[in-house]
């Protein structure tokens, strides 16, 4: 279980987050609805530390995480997989190496078992044989799978998907949409979603929150979420991407 | 304008406190392995095997040029038998290490800042520190130990060239023999040049890659804040090299070498 309370945030006097409340469970998948800048990616961040909160407490799996060093978050990371929105990929590394990653530097397996394990991922995102493939050499949509086999490769407890289909075919988007519902089933991932695009939302979500000025909006079920009377959230859903939405 | 005395006052404690911090935050993990030896050794070969060539050039020709313009200085008091010990000593105590350095700074300080600040912007940082690794650890430590090592000794490379450079000019224009080149040199260093000329590429290395690594992991903005970066990174270990040399110098000094 993750938790969040009364999560603060500016950045240079600029408030994004004013008092977020969250919690996650193993085997629950919610979805982050936002408009751009909203500071979703920020929430990702700060959960893992990446970002610091200015205020309010954090718990995973019942650790207070509130005023830990970077050392003692180690462990809590290697239980979080994390698919950054622009991949992220380590640009100096070939696709190999950078799924490989976390395998080198948290389990002392033997090379074989490192190719077997890297392949395996590869061929969960539908990317086999691309190993020795260089990330300037791929799509944005391929990146974004490399970076997602690098994500799940270490078996997180948890996952993170910052828009992980954005900028993807429907079929390719399908596919994540699958792979996000199998990790839940399967292994009872709980994981966080944050996408602008309704349709695939409503295809993974066990819930939504609606985040607006800084604060949860909203917070409910599918259906909750489709009745709901709050025009922003209507305005939301029926304009199916924020950028479609009051602009 | 009091104001802005005050704002610019605190950013700059600030900016300054955030720099120390940094150092604390390398030094805390110096003492405790994982040390990566591996990343180091590559670190090692990038930012010195890959320098020897221009260190070659810019200390032939520094050790050139010296020696022809102390020659021509000493010639006019009949004093030309001095030249391989004027140049040998200003090498080796003052110019090896400080123009060295800034080919470093320039070379490999730019070069790393650029490296680590695409990585910044780029979320790579993030993603290091997401996948349970520490960038400083990684990246900062790798580099600063590889510096360390490699400055020293590009700068006795470096004056060894010098050296020669010089020799070159004593025997072809001031008439002089290589083997008394050779002596005027041998008899002029003493124990405490070299050390002088040790310790000295020891700290600016250190501080170099600090310093390269600081404003890298601190990119902000796109493209243009690694370019903005990278200058910072040439302005500030440049000054440095400077000061820091007019301050070892003075030390040095007073303890008598
Ligand atoms: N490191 C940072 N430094 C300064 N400001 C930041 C930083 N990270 C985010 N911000 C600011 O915080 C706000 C929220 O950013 P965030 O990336 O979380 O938005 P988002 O909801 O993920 O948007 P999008 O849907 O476009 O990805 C933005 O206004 C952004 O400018
Ligand atoms: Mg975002």
């Amino acid at each position: 279980m993750i938790e969040l309370y009364n999560i603060h945030k500016s950045f240079e006097g600029k408030p994004v987050l004013k008092g977020v409340n969250l919690k996650i469970g193993q085997g629950e998948t919610l979805v982050i609805l936002g408009r751009s800048g909203c500071g979703k990616s920020v929430t990702l961040k700060i959960i893992l530390r990446l970002i610091k909160q200015d205020l309010g407490r954090i718990v995973i799996d019942g650790e207070d995480t509130t005023n830990y060093t970077e050392d003692q978050m180690l462990p809590l990371r290697k239980k979080i997989g994390m698919l950054f929105q622009g991949s992220a990929l380590f640009d100096s590394m070939n696709v190999k190496e950078n799924v490989a990653y976390p395998l080198r530097e948290h389990l002392k397996l033997p090379e074989d078992e490192v190719s077997q394990k890297v392949a395996q991922a590869l061929s969960f995102v539908e990317l086999s044989g691309a190993e020795q493939t260089m990330p300037s050499e791929l799509s944005g949509g391929m990146k974004k799978r490399v970076a997602l086999a690098r994500a799940i490769v270490l078996e997180p407890r948890y996952m993170f998907y910052d828009e992980p289909t954005t900028g993807l075919d429907p079929l390719t988007s399908r596919k994540i949409n699958e792979l996000i519902n199998k990790l839940k089933d399967e292994y009872k991932v709980g994981s966080i979603v944050v996408t602008h695009e309704i349709a695939n939302a409503f295809k993974v979500a066990d819930r939504f929150e609606v985040i607006k000025d800084g604060e949860i909006l909203f917070s409910g079920t599918a259906n909750e979420l489709k009745g709901s009377k709050l025009k922003f959230v209507q305005d939301f859903i029926k304009g199916g991407t924020i950028e479609n939405a009051n602009q | 304008m009091k104001n802005y005395i005050i704002n610019t006052a605190a950013s700059t404690v600030e900016a300054l406190y955030r720099f120390f911090a940094f150092h604390w935050e390398v030094a805390k993990r110096l003492v405790r392995p994982p040390y990566y030896p591996k990343l180091i050794w590559e670190q090692m070969d990038r930012v010195g095997v890959d320098s020897l060539p221009i260190v070659v050039l810019t200390s032939f020709f520094t050790g050139f040029v010296l020696a022809f313009q102390i020659g021509y200085a000493l010639m006019r008091f009949g004093a030309k038998l001095y030249v391989g010990g004027i140049v040998s000593v200003s090498l080796v105590r003052e110019l090896g290490p400080v123009l060295i350095s800034l080919v470093f700074a320039g070379r490999v300080g730019a070069g790393i800042t650029a490296e680590l600040g695409s990585m910044q912007v780029s979320e790579q940082i993030d993603a290091m520190r997401a996948l349970a690794t520490d960038p400083i650890r990684k990246l900062v430590m790798t580099r600063f130990l590889a510096a360390v090592i490699m400055l020293p000794i590009l700068v006795v490379v470096g004056d060894l060239i010098g050296i020669l450079g010089g020799m070159l000019v004593s025997v072809m224009n001031l008439g002089l023999t290589a083997n008394f080149y050779r002596t005027s040199v041998v008899n002029a260093l003493v124990f405490n040049d070299l050390i002088s000329g040790f310790i000295k590429p020891l700290i600016f290395g250190g501080m170099i890659s600090i310093v390269a690594c600081y404003f890298g992991l601190t990119a902000r903005g796109g493209t243009k804040g690694v370019g903005d970066a990278v200058t910072r990174t040439v302005v500030v270990s440049s000054v440095l090299i400077f000061l820091l040399d007019a301050f070892i110098t003075k030390v040095l000094f007073l303890m008598g070498m």
